[in-house]
């Protein structure tokens, strides 16, 4: 049969930001794809470079709307980390409750995206007014459903009061009951188990080629998660099962995302009972030591990674954000192959793609003001005639 | 395990729920204590010292110095002449700023004053600068 190219977004009905996939087709089945980024690009580490500390917060708070608190507490780990700023109990604690809070409404949000792609809306508006008890817990903690603008250098902006505790914990007990119901909907419920089953396949040995991250990885029965790999805020402290599928399909992915939530229930219970008394937040001067530091952060997507460096002035000399998506996408163009054309929508949104966070990176010729792809052999060319230019040569090796 | 119609009983049930929405704008939002809204100004307690200009991350805010100012006091006899305490406007820029409230909590003087004040939106980009006296 003759192969023919279609090209998928970027501006496409089913894809909720631009992106751009090239899809090889043999008659209605997929034989190979290409992903182009770059359509979402905006600037952002580079803006972050001529703006203070305390400013790049919020700047970084917008890398993304859904796992906004995860960039944040990245890049603020790293930041007390060059300052050796000694963040009280409590405000690790808050950091921890905001974190679990945003993994069940990004969780809750992609299980009703799911819905909507494989054609089961009512589960899409059943669990988007769901998702509302969470984003009022988030309000009432923060101030804002979306931007919480909870951290702060050296601590959290606000504390948590008991009649705030105890309207958390009521919406949270709504929750649990609605996700058992969910879940039994998930094993039982024949459309999602028709629409998802053998969808988008990766296998386990695939999935760690690729690098994929998050429940798309504990999906394919890989055990990686960052909370428990390297612990960091209080998660050494909590008591919390990881979740791992072997099923290797969409399906697994929905099976692991709704067994966390449970999990993220039981985290958030366990915080806010025990939440430790002190201080919310240390003073951390304007300027930053010099110094570079990395750190990991399991947002709801994956493995979210930052790196500083700072120069001793007040403003970051260079940052890097590698979003969860940016791993998982290499993941996306081996599972579309062999599928169907069907199945494009919801094997892409099985990853649960946020492109805003992924596209920071793109290259751009200024002389001829259009966007370049530039293969290895011509990356590897620029590299040494740079280096050339500052009088190393690298050209006989 | 597969049971057809697994939906249906919820389904049912939810035909005799009231909805989940709110009918805004002709009932009034929820809003909760901590949202951060519109930034409010209070003159008097200004003291022009910028540090809200320096640290706001959308470069929304322009503290200037008011065209009338207040007349110095009244010099006492024999005492050395008191300055005049100087009055500031602000000059908010509704489009530009991203509601943070980090302002409010660095002024040191509590100028600065978030409201719950959340519905904005105009038709004149103008109209979105707030000269506040």
């Amino acid at each position: 049969m003759a192969k023919i190219t279609i090209p998928f977004g970027p501006q496409h009905p089913a894809l909720k930001e631009p992106e751009n996939f090239m899809l090889v087709l043999e008659g209605e089945q997929i034989s190979g794809s290409t992903i182009n980024l770059g359509y979402n690009h905006r600037g952002m580490e580079k803006a972050a470079e001529s703006r203070t500390y305390i400013q790049n917060l919020y700047l970084i708070e917008r890398v993304c709307g859904i796992c906004s608190h995860s960039h944040t507490t990245t890049y603020i780990t790293n930041v007390e980390e060059l300052a050796k700023a000694e963040v009280p109990q409590r405000a690790l604690a808050i950091r921890t409750l905001i974190a679990e809070l945003e993994r069940v409404h990004s969780h809750l949000l992609w299980l009703g995206v799911a819905g909507y792609e494989m054609g089961f809306e009512t589960l899409f508006m059943y669990t988007w007014r769901d998702r509302e008890q969470v984003l009022d817990c988030l309000e009432l903690l923060s101030g804002n459903r979306v931007h919480y603008s909870i951290n702060t250098i050296g601590g959290v902006r606000r504390d948590v009061s008991a009649e705030q505790k105890a309207e958390v914990l009521k919406r949270i007990k709504f929750l649990e009951g609605r996700t058992q119901y969910y879940i039994k909907l998930a094993l039982e419920e024949p459309t999602i188990a028709a629409r998802t089953a053998d969808v988008g396949r990766l296998p386990p040995e695939v999935a760690l080629e690729r690098g994929a991250v998050g429940p798309t990885a504990r999906a394919s029965g890989i055990a990686r998660d960052v909370r428990k790999d390297e612990p960091y805020l209080l998660y050494d402290k909590l008591d919390f099962k990881l979740i791992t599928h072997n099923t290797n399909d969409v399906f697994g992915r929905l099976v692991v995302r709704a067994l966390e939530l449970v999990e993220s229930y039981k985290m958030i219970n366990q915080v806010i009972n025990n939440l430790p008394e002190g201080p919310i937040s240390v003073k951390v001067p304007m300027k930053i030591a010099p110094g570079e530091a990395v750190n990991h952060y399991e947002a709801p997507r994956g493995e979210d990674i930052h790196y500083l460096k700072s120069n001793g002035t007040d403003k970051p000399e260079r940052l890097k954000v590698r979003a969860p998506t940016m791993a998982n996408l290499q993941s996306v163009s081996y599972m579309l192959e062999g599928g169907w054309l069907a199945d494009v929508p919801l094997v892409i949104a099985a990853i649960d793609p946020c492109m805003s966070c992924t596209d920071r990176a793109a290259v751009w010729d200024q002389k001829k003001g259009k966007m370049a792809v530039y293969g290895w052999e011509e990356l590897r060319k620029l590299g040494i005639e740079h280096y050339k230019h500052r009088g190393i040569d690298f050209s006989k090796l | 395990m597969i049971k057809p119609a697994r939906v249906f009983g919820e389904v049912m049930r939810h035909l005799f729920k009231k909805p989940a929405t709110c009918a805004y704008p002709f009932e009034k939002a929820k809003i909760t204590e901590r949202f951060r809204g519109r930034i409010d100004f209070d003159s008097p307690k200004c003291i022009g010292c910028q540090m809200c200009v320096r640290v706001c991350p959308a470069k929304a805010i322009e503290i200037k110095l008011s065209a009338e100012q207040p007349p110095a006091p009244v010099q006492a006899e024999g005492q050395p002449p008191v300055p005049a305490k100087r009055k500031f406007d602000c000059f908010m820029h509704l489009d530009h700023c991203v509601y943070c409230a980090q302002c409010v909590e660095t002024c040191p003087k509590d100028a600065l004053i978030m409201t719950q004040d959340f519905e904005l939106a105009h038709t004149s980009r103008a109209a979105l600068t707030r000269h506040y006296k």
